[in-house]
């Protein structure tokens, strides 16, 4: 324990809880929407701005969060238009996206470790103003998530339905666009670009396996998020692991339980009321008899 | 003569070049119950869709509440209950959860829901007959308890105007009554409708006009057609099952 008296380690942590209690509650609304992976295709983009920041000797994390909107603005405008041809669209976005940041990675004069801090993520070298950006960052994607839970259920759940009601449904969809890669942006530096889904999508996988509504979903899925955050960066800490990996590593080992919990738990409960239980009976769709 | 609710003038739709309907006038005032008739592919969806702004028109225009429907900003006035619920990525929501989603019309995006808006919701369920129902997740209900939902919603957000979009395909015969006395309720209270359906069953006693659309126009539009060949049998009781029979819940797969 005595590790986290390092400020590195304390930042380290700080860093880890934010992104854990933020991702998946962003990454609830790319679950309903069917969206599961987009958080990974963004990551994909979000590569090059690190690479043109590194090379343009700016900050890497800014540079990436424009790239990464602009990307994730033209996933939302492919995905709007409903084309077949979007599918094919959203796969040269994102090789183009990895490959032209590794490209440009390699024209800067950074090296292949910095490289790999992005891709994997590094957050032992999280530096203080690298921890503001992803504290207030981090909030105002947390603020926006739950007071806008409403519209966004709405949008996510019934999109044809949100419009008839007269929602805003193109901004809210672009603001869950820039979101995403805001999110991918601030978790890049935990987990990595390859890793960055899992954090937005393991949770609520886990959560739903045992809840029953969206907002309780919301709520267990942040709190496994927060769990994975901070039980990863000790492992990672005491075991010396990466604590990119050993956070999404939790992160699965929770789904697992919650999975398994969740299994037995409806098991046992079908056993102990099957004596009662009869079958739901729809009426007769045909008139069987005339009276 | 009633205010007008819906007017479509000369509107023509098609699809990716190919036309779905054309020239098409259609006028539902006030306090009306009106049914789009047709065949499955004649476009009768089409039409009540582009009445919403769903689906673009080609040419021609759409008024709703007096106003051009481009301009039109009052959607609270309108209930939609679209033919199924999608079945989304898999994340649970509440029966209370989706019905909620109708007040967002009344309320606006920023504003926390209130009282009113869950005396409205609870006052939906009732009249659909699921309140019993608001804490069960609504992929666990069956499929013509899911289209109760969608009516309870749309009630939810107290609407002058339901469009309905073949709310009782498919579904049982519980939910069916349970349907159409809550559209007689919503009638009864001044509210008007614009129905498709395939079929009428339980709700014909409801509708004060008939609109056939056919061929990409309108065929007839006045008092409900008698059905025609085997349908006008006397004994032909119009509760038979539409294509295979369906497992309760198929929406949710």
């Amino acid at each position: 324990m005595e590790l986290f008296q390092y400020p590195y380690m304390q930042r380290a942590l700080i860093g880890a809880l934010v992104i854990g209690l933020a991702a998946p509650a962003l990454g609830i609304y790319l679950v309903q929407r069917r969206l599961a992976l987009i958080g990974d295709g963004v990551g994909h983009m979000a590569l090059t701005g690190v690479g043109a920041g590194l090379l343009l000797n700016r900050s890497p994390v800014l540079v990436a969060v424009i790239v990464a909107s602009l990307g994730a603005i033209t996933v939302e405008l492919v995905r709007a238009r409903g084309r077949t041809s979007g599918d094919l669209a959203l796969a040269l976005l994102f090789y183009g996206g990895i490959a032209g940041g590794v490209m440009l990675v390699g024209l800067s004069d950074s090296t292949s470790t910095s490289l790999n801090a992005y891709l994997f993520g590094s957050l032992s070298t999280i530096a203080p103003t690298d921890l503001t950006t992803i504290a207030v960052l981090g909030a105002a994607i947390l603020v926006t998530m739950l007071s806008l839970r409403p519209a966004l259920f709405a949008i996510c759940h019934d999109e044809e339905y949100a419009r008839v009601s007269g929602l805003p449904v193109r901004a809210l969809n672009l603001l869950l666009a820039v979101a995403t890669a805001v999110t991918v942006t601030i978790a890049m530096r935990a987990v990595g670009v390859l890793l960055i889904s899992a954090l937005m999508v393991v949770p609520v996988a886990a959560a739903q396996q045992v809840t029953r509504g969206f907002r309780s979903t919301m709520t267990a899925a942040m709190a496994l998020g927060l769990f994975a955050a901070g039980s990863g960066v000790y492992v990672a800490a005491n075991a010396d692991t990466a604590p990119g990996a050993s956070v999404v590593l939790m992160a699965i080992a929770s789904f697992a339980v919650v999975a398994l919990g969740g299994a037995g738990w409806r098991i046992l409960r079908r056993r102990r009321v099957a004596a009662p239980d009869t079958p739901a009976v729809e009426p007769h769709e045909v008139v069987l008899s005339q009276s | 003569m009633n205010a007008p609710v819906i007017t479509v003038t000369r509107a023509a739709i098609g699809y990716e070049g190919r036309t779905v309907l054309r020239d098409i006038s259609l006028t539902v005032t006030s306090g009306e119950v009106v049914a789009v008739l047709g065949a499955n592919g004649s476009g009768k969806s089409t039409l009540t869709r582009a009445v919403l702004g769903l689906v673009p028109l080609s040419s021609g225009s759409v008024g709703l509440f007096d106003q051009p429907a481009r301009r039109f900003r009052q959607w609270h006035r309108i209930g939609y209950v679209p033919q199924r619920l999608g079945a989304g990525g898999g994340v649970p929501a509440t029966v209370r959860e989706v019905v909620a989603a109708g007040r967002l019309a009344r309320r606006g995006i920023l504003r926390p829901p209130g009282r009113a808006d869950r005396r409205a919701v609870a006052t939906a369920l009732a009249a659909v007959g699921l309140a019993d129902r608001t804490g069960d997740p609504v992929s666990t209900l069956s499929g013509g308890q899911q289209q109760r939902v969608l009516i309870a919603r749309a009630l939810a957000g107290e609407p002058e105007l339901l469009v309905l979009d073949e709310p009782t395909a498919g579904v049982d015969a519980a939910s069916q009554e349970a349907f159409a006395g809550a559209l007689q309720e919503f009638v009864a209270g001044g509210g008007t409708v614009l129905l498709v359906a395939h079929e009428l069953g339980p709700l014909r006693p409801l509708i004060s006009r008939a609109v056939v659309v056919h061929a990409g126009g309108i065929a007839h539009d006045g008092p409900v057609p008698e059905p025609a060949g085997h349908h006008a049998d006397p004994d032909h009781d119009h509760v038979h099952p539409h294509g295979p029979t369906e497992p309760a819940g198929l929406w949710s797969a």
